[in-house]
């Protein structure tokens, strides 16, 4: 066992004994290090679902050393240089073209970014399918809540730096929405532009909110998530508690294994797996069909001409959708504020998931029936407004944008009554396999 | 069994996003040939890009010694090619200010070096929308250049090739016929655009083909790299049950 080793090393008068000792005296280094991984007891069953909490992790610090290799390259101005082109959206090709490796470093950001968000959802949907925002995970959750949304904020700033069409108007839509805000709206708007339109003021200060300022929030939001998780301990596809079996003489869960090695190694074959698929998209499809880098991003950011059809990102697109299906005026509220106010209620109403949530079962697995439609067609709703957010608007798919925008709130604000009336399952006393 | 089925499905779910393409204009577009690892062609597609391009539309982002990595020697470069800058090191640019283009035009002819890559869309890919469009003029009277294109409503740009091409007017029938031949037969015509669209191409992401062919000794590499980490896995976890 790795632990006994180091008790082993501590105590044999070896060299790296010696300064594990010493730095033991001085810093909680080999308790830290059990606490968190070789005495951090994971339930035995994870399965397939369970891969994608440590590849966030890897995406995550993926695009701070990519990151910090691009800012060494990369010259937020939005000036235009000798041969008419704006010198950012200049320096980004010089990136991809005379940097060594710059592309490589470019691709494995933009890929990293989608790739984020790929597997955030699906550890989220996986919290979904075994209820582990349930108590006593309920503070883990939120801090995972404001992961994703510290997340959503540098996806948005990170996407004007290449300063391209798609950057600039894209930026330009999503920032007029706070312009919806009664009587304050407009000066406020101005005020995060820091001019009257996008602008140069409007590059720099995205470059700040990308590379400083909520990459900071985020590493400290990351670190709470996993202390979180480390005194509640993991959930598991069964949705029940491993404390509550406990050898008596140890102390140990008696479905519990140390997170190292058995889930260090597991998850190496996951990481494997996922920097597979990652690097086939790098290598081969790095726009991913216009879905990863939008076409229209190759065109330089231009005030003068509007894009003909407007489209966020992919990862963005749900709310997006929500957001241009309120298109009627009532309770003297203009349709624009109402479809602000419904996007970041369709993202906050994340918050209130563990108080809404009645179900005497955790996991899906033994939960009854009502719960099972409710998420499927939750999640078959929230596909179908991300694929209408990347598509022009018309009168027939605003309205299956509106049902869908529906289902999307009732899934949620039916769940203290369906949750609760649902036929569920005994859960077993031990995990299954 | 019903479990398993409902995990299928939203599995399957998850992917389908990636099957519907991105919304376009629908045009129906030509296919243009793959000349990508072709140099000869390549080569005569810079020709063509310098000889008939590189006037009014500049590719600030390729310097002219990176045409070294379709086959041309320095020497060459600077012997056929180099007519906008005195260094092999320098972009291709052009001497055209942009604001006597924008009076001469009525529009700055853009910048040339990326345009494989932004005129990509839901109709096909950028080099099909090249192909198209170069081979798209016609006459037409109405407008200030007496050009039109099919690709490009209203286009600013006259038809630079018009020599090679030849007049193609509008039939009734809403197909292009040749009116009046040009220095090349229309199976020429076609085969020089080819090339002229594959430099394009070449010019929007010089190492693309390099980035394949790393991308199969990566993958490779992970791929044996697997079946070590999956043998790790299986080591350390055949006590636990």
């Amino acid at each position: 066992m790795a632990s006994s080793n180091l008790e082993k090393h501590k105590s044999d008068g070896s060299l790296m004994g010696n300064v594990l000792e010493w730095v033991d005296a001085r810093f909680p280094a080999t308790s830290l290090w059990k606490e968190h991984l070789s005495e951090y007891y994971a339930p035995k069953n994870f399965n397939f679902w369970y891969f994608f909490g440590s590849l966030a992790l890897l995406v995550l610090v993926m695009q701070i050393v990519t990151g910090i290799f691009l800012v060494m390259h990369y010259k937020p101005d939005a000036s235009l240089n000798a041969a008419g082109v704006p010198v950012a959206f200049a320096s980004v090709e010089y990136i991809m073209r005379d940097v060594p490796w710059g592309w490589l470093i470019r691709y494995m950001h933009s890929t990293g970014a989608s790739a984020f968000f790929v597997v955030v959802y699906l550890h989220m949907f996986r919290a979904m399918l075994y209820g582990s925002y349930r108590k006593p995970r309920e503070l883990l959750w939120i801090f995972g809540v404001l992961i994703y949304l510290c997340l959503m904020a540098e996806a948005f700033a990170g996407y004007l730096l290449p300063w391209g069409q798609m950057s600039f108007w894209g930026a330009q839509v999503i920032l007029s929405l706070f312009s919806a805000i009664p009587l304050i709206g407009n000066d406020l708007a101005t005020w995060i532009r820091g001019d009257y339109v996008i602008a140069d003021a409007t590059l720099n200060r995205m470059f700040a909110f990308h590379v400083i300022a909520i990459p900071l929030a985020l590493l400290g939001l990351v670190a709470a998530h996993i202390l979180a998780l480390h005194e509640v301990g993991s959930n598991n596809p069964d949705g029940i508690e491993i404390k509550k079996n406990k050898d008596p003489k140890t102390g140990i869960p008696l479905d519990g294994i140390p997170f190292h090695p058995y889930y260090t190694v597991k998850d190496i074959v996951g990481v494997v797996v996922f920097l597979m698929v990652f690097s086939a998209i790098v290598f081969f499809a790095p726009e991913m069909g216009g879905y990863f880098l939008e076409y229209n991003n190759y065109i330089p950011a231009d005030p003068l001409v509007t894009p003909p059809h407007i489209a966020p990102v992919w990862y963005f697109t749900p709310f997006y959708s929500i957001l241009r299906a309120n298109t009627v005026n009532f309770f003297w509220i203009d349709a624009k504020l109402w479809g602000v106010i419904f996007m970041g209620l369709g993202v906050m109403i994340l918050f209130f998931l563990p108080w809404l949530d009645r179900s005497p079962a955790k996991s899906i697995r033994y939960r009854g029936p009502i719960y099972k439609w409710a998420l499927g067609i939750f999640i078959v709703a929230f596909f179908i407004l991300g694929y209408l957010g990347m598509l022009a608007p018309t009168p027939g798919r605003t309205i299956v944008a509106q049902i869908c925008t529906i289902l999307y709130f009732l899934f949620f604000l039916l769940m203290p009554w369906y949750s609760r009336i649902d036929k569920c399952k005994p859960e077993p006393e031990r995990v299954t396999q | 069994m019903r479990a398993a089925m409902l995990k299928k499905y939203a599995i399957a779910l998850l992917f389908a996003p990636l099957v519907a393409l991105a919304a376009g204009t629908s045009i129906k577009l030509d296919a243009a040939p793959d000349r990508a690892t072709n140099k000869a062609a390549l080569q005569n597609g810079a020709k063509l890009f310098v000889n008939y391009c590189l006037n009014c539309h500049g590719a600030s982002f390729v310097r002219y010694n990176r045409l070294t990595e379709i086959g041309l020697t320095e020497q060459q470069i600077k012997d056929n090619l180099l007519f906008t800058a005195d260094k092999i090191g320098e972009p291709m640019g052009i001497s055209m200010s942009r604001k006597d283009s924008k009076e001469f035009f009525g529009a700055w002819p853009p910048d040339l070096s990326l345009i494989a890559r932004a005129r990509a869309s839901g109709d096909g890919s950028g080099a099909d929308w090249l192909y198209t469009y170069l081979r798209g003029f016609y006459k037409d009277e109405k407008r200030p250049t007496g050009w039109n294109n099919v690709a490009f409503e209203s286009v600013g740009m006259p038809h630079v090739l018009w020599e090679l091409q030849g007049e193609q007017v509008m039939g009734d029938d809403h197909k292009l016929k040749l009116a009046k031949p040009g220095k090349l037969a229309p199976k020429e015509y076609d085969d020089a655009v080819g090339d002229l669209v594959a430099f394009m191409v070449w010019m929007a992401e010089p190492q693309a083909e390099f980035r394949k062919n790393l991308g199969i000794a990566v993958l490779l590499f992970l791929g044996i790299f697997f079946f070590i980490a999956y043998a790790l896995k299986r080591a350390f976890w055949k006590d636990i049950h």
